[in-house]
């Protein structure tokens, strides 16, 4: 049980992260990550959704009939979805605003509905909730990743705090900084990604390379 | 709301507001399903087809059953249901009637259940208050604007397929990419319409 469940960790975190490998479930989140705090927000209601839904699917895994499975799979992560959404609305509610839909689309997001599918619907409710949490983590790491990059040099800022404009000054420029509009419009997010895939490829090939 | 017209929305969607390329919509589909050209029109067509229904479906579930009984918090739930209802209707309802359309369609619906797109659509209707038919005219422009960079990915894909990438771009990789790419060219519509 203990080395199945580090299995599972190293996973998720990297060897299959749902992300880079995976390349699932992109679309609800990668719109928030121009805004460090928001990318946080959104990771934590996701990993809450992803390791829940995976406890309740796994623990109810021999009573649902297989053909109506993915209907109450559905339900069970929008209910999820509901609950970090009114608990949104009622303590961050700018935050809440900034998310917008984007909250709601966690139901669809690919990784939890994969999940679900492929571990929740076949193990033990302990492994699963370890499953779901974890494929949370490594999802939400990377985009906090590419948050941090998008709002330091869109925004020049990190959590709302300025940070490259008193280091260009230190080191001379009188202009301050000078913000990359396109890190904080789509694009920017498109391109932050396909780097971090690019990186993370690089260091598996090399580690391939090293095994050989 | 009600003073922008319809078409004003339609083209919006389309170009300065393009679901996917602005607002990251439906990216597990479009990245998985871009290498080839027909499948690619075949999936668009669907996602056209059901984002038109379901955007008009949803906004008279909401505003006639949800909102009078307070229970929008429900919505969520409510849209999922009817997006999956409607897409299992119509795979009924083309498989009797088209048997063209069944087998160059069919096989995409199931996938569309699960498209963050359809559901985006629907959540942004409600945060925006469109009425019924800019509501409609919404949905359509959204699924033509899907329609429309899907098939520009799967034209550029194939004509990667012989190209030199480096190795640790493959796949998606370099598909994002050229997306990002697209989206610039995109952004750079922005000036056309304006609407929020």
């Amino acid at each position: 049980m203990a080395s199945k469940a580090l299995d599972i960790v190293k996973d998720d975190l990297w060897k299959n992260n749902p992300v880079t490998v995976q390349i699932l479930g992109i679309c609800s989140t990668l719109a928030v990550t121009n805004i460090f705090l928001n990318t946080l927000i959104m990771g934590l209601g996701l990993i809450f959704v992803t390791s829940f839904s995976a406890l309740v699917i796994s623990i109810l895994r021999n009573i649902i009939p297989s053909r109506v499975r993915m209907m109450v799979q559905v339900l069970v992560i929008s209910s999820f979805v509901v609950l970090v959404d009114i608990t949104l609305k009622a303590y961050v509610p700018d935050i809440s605003k900034a998310l917008g839909p984007y909250v709601g689309l966690i139901i669809t997001n690919c990784i939890i509905m994969g999940r679900m599918e492929a571990f929740a619907s076949s193990n033990k409710p302990g492994l699963s909730f370890i499953d779901g949490f974890m494929s949370g983590v490594g999802y939400t790491w990377v985009l906090l990743v590419i948050a941090f990059f998008r709002e330091l040099l869109g925004f020049g800022t990190l959590l709302g705090i300025p940070i490259m404009d008193p280091v260009m000054k230190s080191i001379g420029v009188t202009g301050g900084w000078t913000q990359w509009a396109i890190m904080i419009m789509a694009p920017g997010g498109f391109f932050m990604l396909a780097v971090f895939i690019w990186v993370a490829n690089t260091i598996e090939l090399k580690i391939g390379h090293e095994k050989e | 709301m009600e003073a922008i017209s319809p078409w004003v929305l339609f083209f919006a969607a389309i170009f300065t507001g393009n679901i996917l390329l602005t607002y990251f919509l439906g990216m597990c589909s479009f990245l998985s399903v871009s290498k080839q050209i027909k499948t690619a029109s075949g999936l668009g067509l669907a996602v056209i087809f059901v984002l038109t229904i379901t955007s008009a479906v949803n906004h008279i579930v909401y505003y006639n059953i949800l909102q009078p009984l307070e229970l929008e918090y429900l919505r969520f739930i409510v849209f999922i249901i009817v997006i999956a209802a409607t897409v299992q209707f119509l795979e009924m309802f083309i498989e009797r009637f088209s048997e063209v359309l069944y087998l160059n369609l069919g096989i995409f619906l199931p996938l569309i259940t699960v498209n963050c797109a359809i559901l985006g659509v629907s959540l942004f209707m409600v945060i925006r208050n469109y009425t019924f038919i800019q509501s409609v005219f919404f949905g359509a422009g959204s699924g033509v604007g899907w329609f429309i960079a899907i098939m520009a990915m799967a034209g550029i894909r194939e004509k990667l397929n012989n190209k030199r990438i480096p190795p640790q771009l493959q796949g998606p990789g370099i598909a994002l990419i050229i997306t990002g790419i697209m989206a610039m060219a995109f952004v750079g519509f922005s000036g056309i319409v304006q609407i929020q």
